[in-house]
C-alpha cells in the first residue's frame, strides 16, 4: 500500500524538484484563521503539509514555533481539533499528504490506539514525533506503521553512521534531515553540508530526505533544494503570520494572505532548484 | 498477595531500557539520544572504577563535609510526645542542601567525558548554587536556567550563583519556574552538543539520569543506616522525605528499600490543597504521562498539556516527579502525602524555634507530615526526616507569605 506521502515524493522525483513541505501550527492564532491557512497552502505551492500539535512544553522549538503554541492553546486549541481539521481538509483536498508533528504526550492521553484510528480516518498520512527516539518505538511507531501511517524519523548532525540504521528502520515515508543541532528558527544552514549529509543518509535508505530547521525564504530554500528531496519551511511562515496579528493577537484575512505569499515565493525558489540529489 | 512481597528486591531496577515498570524511559529528541547514550557508557565505565569512587569520596568528605549528622531533634519528639524524631543533616552541607551530594559525582564525570561547559536547571536554586560551586571550584564556565518567577522568590540564591561565576538565564516562556526552566536547558543541549554536560538536578530525566542521580545521592540513606545503628542500634521505623522531582528523597529511601519493616512516606507539596487545583502533587494529584524525557504522574489536562504547578516552595514547584518514586507508589513501597503552603510555613516556624534549625521550605513539607505522624507513634519508635536543606533562602518567602496572612 502506498501512502499519499509517497505517491507525493514519487510524483515530484518525476518532475524531478524537490518537495516543499510547509509547517504550521494547528489552531494558530485560532481555529478559523489556521483553517483558511491550511486549505490556502496546497495552491500557495507546498506540497505536503506538516500541522504542529501544539503542546504546552515545546523542548525543541525555538521562540517562534513556541510562541505559536501557545497561542493555539490559548485559542482552545486540542488533538480532537486538530484531527477535525485534518477531517475537514480532506473534504476538498485528496491529494496533499498531511503530517502531524509535536510530541507524544498528548497522544499518550489521548490513548495511543484510538488515536490512530482517529487519525487515519480523518485523513492524516504520517507523524513525526520528537520526543519518540527508535529506543520507544513500541510507544506509537510500530502500531502507526501497522495502522497504515508513515512514521518520520528526524535525522541529525549527532546521528553518526553507527546510529544511523537504527534510525531509518521503521523509519517511512520520508527522513527528516534537522540541518543543524538546535532548536527550530535557528540559523541557516551551510547548503553544501547539507547536500553531503544528505548523501550520508542516503548510503543507508532509499527513502527521500527533507530538510528543515533555518530554511527562511526562497533563497536559501533554492539553495537546500538542489541537494535534498525536500525542503521544509515553519519557522519562517509562523513569523510571517505572526506580524500580521493585532495587538490581542487576533488574526484575519492579512494573515492567510501573508502565510501563502511567503509559501508561493519559497515554492518558486525549491522550483528554481537545479535537481542535483538523484540518486 | 501484594506486589511486595512477590518482589525480591526493589533496588534492581531501572532495567537496561531505563525502565521502572512501566515509568522512566528515554523520551528525546534524536538530537540528544547520542550523549544519553554516551553518559550511559561514561557513567557505567565510572561506576565500576574504584579511582572514581576514591575521589569523590575525598571530595564529598573534604569539600562538601560529609557525613551529614544524624540528629536527635529532642524538643520536637518531647513536644509531640511519641516517635522519636531524628534529623538527617543535609542542610549541613556545603552550599546547604543534599544537591552538592549529586553535583559533585556528575561534574566529576563531566571532566571524565571531557566535557567543557555545564548547564543546569534550579528551582529553588539550591541545585544551581551547588553547581555554580562545583564549576568554580573546577574552573568550568557554568549557565543556570531558571524560571523568572524564582529568580524573583530566590534572590539570595541568585546573588550566590551570580557570585560563584556561574550565568544566571531567567527563562520567561511558559509558567517561568522549574519545568520552563528544564525545558530550556534541553533546548540548550540540544544546540550545543558536543562541548555541554547537562547537570540534571534531580532523580528525573531522560534515563540515566534518574538512576545516576538517585546513586549519588544514595550517601544519604548509606550515612543513615550507619548513624542509626550507631545511635540505636538497630535500623529506624520510619522514614520521610519531602518530595519534589524526588532526589532527596530517593537517596534516604532507596537504601532501605529492601528493609520490609521500615515504613516510607513522600510529601508531595499540596500548595492551597489538592482540591484547589493549585498544587504540585503529581502523585497524589496527576496521572502517567511523558514529560522531560521519562514516563511519569504529572499534573496534566485532559488534552495532555502540562498544568502548571503551585507550591510556596520553588524547589518543590514541578509538575512531575521522578520515575522511579511513580513505580514505587504504583507497587506500594513507599506511601505518597501532601502537605500545603500553610502546614509547611507552620512546620518551618515550629521547626526554627523549637529546635533552632530553620530549615528550607521544602522539608518543612515533610516535617508537617512529621507533626501528625509522630504523636500516633509509640516512643520506641524511630522515625528518620530528611532535613535537605537550610531555609536562609526562604526568609523572605515565608514574611510575605505571613504578612498577607495578617492581611
Amino acid at each position: 500500500m502506498t501512502t499519499r506521502i509517497e505517491q507525493r515524493f514519487a510524483a515530484l522525483k518525476d518532475e524531478g524538484r524537490a518537495a516543499l513541505v510547509t509547517f504550521v501550527m494547528s489552531g494558530d492564532p485560532d481555529y478559523e484563521t489556521s483553517m483558511a491557512i491550511i486549505k490556502a497552502l496546497p495552491q500557495a505551492g507546498a506540497d505536503v503539509i506538516e500541522l504542529g500539535m501544539p503542546f504546552t512544553d515545546p523542548m525543541a522549538d525555538g521562540p517562534s514555533i513556541q510562541a505559536a503554541g501557545v497561542r493555539a492553546l490559548k485559542g482552545g486549541q486540542t488533538l480532537k481539533k486538530t484531527l477535525a481539521m485534518v477531517r475537514d481538509f480532506r473534504k476538498g483536498e485528496a491529494s496533499t499528504p498531511i503530517v502531524l508533528m509535536g510530541y507524544f504526550n498528548p497522544i499518550y492521553i489521548y490513548g495511543v490506539d484510538k488515536f490512530l484510528v482517529d487519525a487515519k480516518e480523518a485523513g492524516v498520512d504520517g507523524l513525526i514525533v520528537v520526543d519518540l527516539p527508535p529506543e520507544e518505538d513500541e510507544e506509537l511507531c510500530l502500531p502507526a506503521l501497522k495502522a497504515g501511517l508513515n512514521f518520520i524519523r528526524l535525522a541529525t548532525p549527532t546521528t553518526d553512521d553507527k546510529r544511523l540504521p537504527a534510525v531509518l528502520n521503521n523509519t517511512s515515508g520520508f527522513v527528516y534531515y534537522v540541518s543543524i543541532t538546535g532548536i527550530t528558527g535557528s540559523a541557516a544552514p551551510d547548503a553544501a553540508k547539507v547536500s553531503a549529509a544528505v548523501g550520508r543518509i542516503k548510503k543507508h535508505t532509499r527513502l527521500p530526505v527533507a530538510v528543515g530547521f533555518g530554511v527562511k525564504n526562497a533563497d536559501s530554500a533554492r539553495a537546500i533544494a538542489a541537494g535534498a528531496d525536500g525542503v521544509v519551511v515553519g519557522s519562517a511562515l509562523i513569523d510571517a503570520l505572526n506580524k500580521t496579528l493585532d495587538g490581542n493577537g487576533k488574526g484575519g484575512a492579512a494573515t492567510v494572505k501573508a502565510v501563502a505569499d511567503l509559501v508561493a515565493d519559497i515554492a518558486k525558489g525549491v522550483r528554481a532548484a537545479a535537481k542535483v540529489a538523484a540518486e | 498477595m501484594t506486589v511486595q512481597q512477590q518482589l525480591n528486591s526493589f533496588r534492581t531496577g531501572p532495567d537496561e531500557r531505563g525502565h521502572f515498570g512501566i515509568y522512566g524511559g528515554r523520551f528525546v529528541a534524536e538530537t540528544l539520544m547520542p550523549l544519553i547514550l554516551d553518559l550511559e557508557k561514561a557513567y557505567n565505565q565510572a561506576k565500576a572504577d574504584p579511582a572514581f569512587k576514591k575521589e569523590m569520596d575525598s571530595y564529598l568528605s573534604h569539600y562538601v563535609g560529609r557525613p551529614s549528622p544524624l540528629y536527635f531533634a529532642e524538643r520536637l519528639t518531647q513536644k509531640f510526645g511519641g516517635a522519636k524524631i531524628y534529623f538527617k543533616r543535609e542542610d549541613l552541607n556545603h552550599t546547604g542542601a543534599h544537591k552538592v551530594n549529586n553535583v559533585t559525582g556528575q561534574i566529576m564525570l563531566a571532566k571524565r567525558m571531557g566535557k567543557t561547559r555545564i548547564i543546569a536547571e534550579t528551582g529553588a536554586g539550591m541545585h544551581g548554587v551547588a553547581t555554580a560551586t562545583l564549576c568554580a571550584k573546577f574552573g568550568l564556565p557554568c549557565i543556570v536556567y531558571m524560571g523568572a518567577v524564582d529568580v524573583e522568590r530566590q534572590q539570595p540564591n541568585v546573588l550566590r550563583m551570580k557570585m560563584l561565576g556561574a550565568e544566571v538565564r531567567a527563562v520567561t516562556s511558559g509558567s517561568a519556574t522549574l519545568k520552563d526552566a528544564m525545558n530550556e536547558a534541553l533546548r540548550d543541549w540540544v544546540t550545543n552538543v558536543s562541548d555541554t554536560f547537562y547537570c540534571i538536578g534531580t532523580v528525573a530525566g531522560p534515563h540515566p539520569y534518574p538512576a545516576m542521580v538517585r546513586d549519588f545521592q544514595c550517601i544519604i540513606g548509606n550515612e543513615t543506616r550507619e548513624q542509626m545503628q550507631q545511635a540505636e542500634g538497630r535500623l529506624p521505623d520510619s522514614l520521610v522525605a519531602c518530595i519534589g522531582g524526588g532526589s532527596n528523597a530517593m537517596g534516604l529511601f532507596h537504601p532501605f528499600l529492601d528493609d520490609r519493616s521500615v515504613e516510607i512516606y513522600g510529601v508531595e507539596a499540596a500548595g492551597h490543597g489538592i482540591p484547589s487545583g493549585q498544587h504540585a502533587a503529581s502523585v497524589s494529584g496527576g496521572r502517567p504521562g511523558v514529560l522531560h524525557g521519562n514516563r511519569t504522574y504529572l499534573l496534566m489536562d485532559d488534552d495532555g498539556q502540562i498544568i502548571e504547578a503551585h507550591s510556596i516552595s520553588a524547589g518543590l514547584d514541578y509538575p512531575g516527579i521522578g520515575p522511579e518514586h511513580a513505580w514505587l507508589n504504583d507497587m506500594g513501597r513507599v506511601k505518597f502525602l501532601s502537605a500545603t503552603d500553610e502546614e509547611a510555613v507552620a512546620a518551618f516556624q515550629l521547626c526554627s524555634q523549637l529546635e533552632g534549625i530553620i530549615p528550607a521550605l521544602e522539608p518543612a513539607h515533610a516535617l508537617a507530615r512529621v507533626f501528625d505522624l509522630a504523636p500516633k507513634l509509640p516512643k520506641d519508635h524511630l522515625m528518620v526526616v530528611n532535613l535537605s536543606g537550610r531555609g536562609d533562602k526562604d526568609l523572605a518567602s515565608v514574611q510575605a507569605w505571613l504578612e498577607a496572612r495578617k492581611k
